[in-house]
């Protein structure tokens, strides 16, 4: 539809993997999806677009992967999970990319990754995220990521949230 | 929270097609109907049990990127340093840790320069050193909680 086109929209360099059509269908989704019985219908009139273009956009998103899931993000500290431990580790760097994995893959481990280390304060090269219902459930999960990593870590630490501040997702600016 | 509102959260946390009607299907997969899950769901999110209710974006998948930042705020500033990182649209999550780095922040942005934007100008208004751990390699993503 000439018009809609026409809204003023910052130039955003390098994001060439989104038009304007997706950036409004994002915009009108990312706080949630509407909690109606037909959610497209709503979006679709929030953004002046057809339910059917939505739907059809939403679903190439998936498939690029830009969307991940459309899912209940649930809130682990209120569900019974109150020791969640960002545990960190210092890995021998040619040991790491082997490691990773095999830490990512226990069950109790959400998030993996491998970061900088930022020496001399913080000597950790992975991060690994887990969760349990009580520190001493975290305790073990740490134990069992020590176990695995044997000598090749040469040091550890956890830190254990005891606040969420903001928790809101990615918000793309308008 | 009784046992249906679990069977909503663990079956709703692996996700939902995108479909006209996303919430008849589910409805009847929990044998209930759709209008007691929508106010079920509604009264998830409002008492926090659920943060959130959606499409998960994938900031890094749409030529965006992500951070995890950290600060060592003293305590006594704690409060107010939070709020300051907490006042933008950029930091979708910000944790308080038991730890003398104490303030955690996952920064999301359209382009990689914004994260080092946003971490300069918090570095400037709050007088405390930002200390950057951008990831260099991600092993695994993805965790279901039963509950």
């Amino acid at each position: 539809m000439p018009g809609l086109n026409t809204l003023q929209e910052p130039e955003a360099a390098g994001n060439t993997l989104l038009d304007a059509i997706d950036r409004k269908i994002i915009q009108a989704t990312q706080a949630g999806l509407p909690l109606l019985s037909r959610p497209y219908d709503m979006i679709a009139q929030q953004t002046g677009l057809d339910a059917e273009e939505v739907i059809q956009r939403m679903r190439n998103m998936q498939v690029m992967g830009i969307i991940r899931r459309i899912a209940a993000v649930p809130n682990h500290y209120a569900l019974g999970y109150r020791a969640n431990g960002m545990t960190v580790w210092n890995v021998r760097d040619e040991r790491i990319d082997e490691l990773g994995p095999c830490v990512g893959a226990l069950e109790f481990v959400s998030h993996c990754y491998q970061r900088p280390r930022a020496l001399p304060d913080w000597p950790y090269n992975l991060f690994a995220m887990v969760h349990a219902h009580t520190r001493e459930e975290a305790q073990s999960q740490v134990a069992r990521i020590e176990e695995l990593l044997g000598e090749d870590s040469q040091g550890h630490d956890v830190l254990y949230s005891t606040r969420i501040l903001k928790k809101t997702g990615m918000r793309l600016l308008p | 929270m009784d046992e249906l509102d679990r069977r909503i959260i663990n079956l709703l946390q692996a996700g939902l097609p995108v479909v006209d009607e996303p919430y008849a299907a589910v409805a009847e997969q929990l044998g209930i109907e759709e209008d007691e899950l929508l106010s079920r769901l509604q009264l998830l999110l409002d008492n926090k049990m659920l943060s959130r209710f959606g499409p998960m974006y994938d900031a890094q998948k749409m030529g965006g990127a992500f951070s995890l930042v950290a600060m060592k705020v003293p305590a006594p500033r704690f409060d107010e340093v939070a709020e300051l990182v907490n006042s933008y649209p950029e930091v979708a999550h910000n944790y308080q840790r038991d730890h003398n780095f104490n303030l955690w922040f996952v920064i999301a942005t359209e382009t990689q320069q914004q994260i080092g934007e946003v971490n300069a100008e918090i570095e400037q208004r709050s007088g405390l050193q930002v200390y950057n751990f951008p990831k260099l390699a991600e092993y695994y993503v993805g965790l279901q909680l039963p509950v």
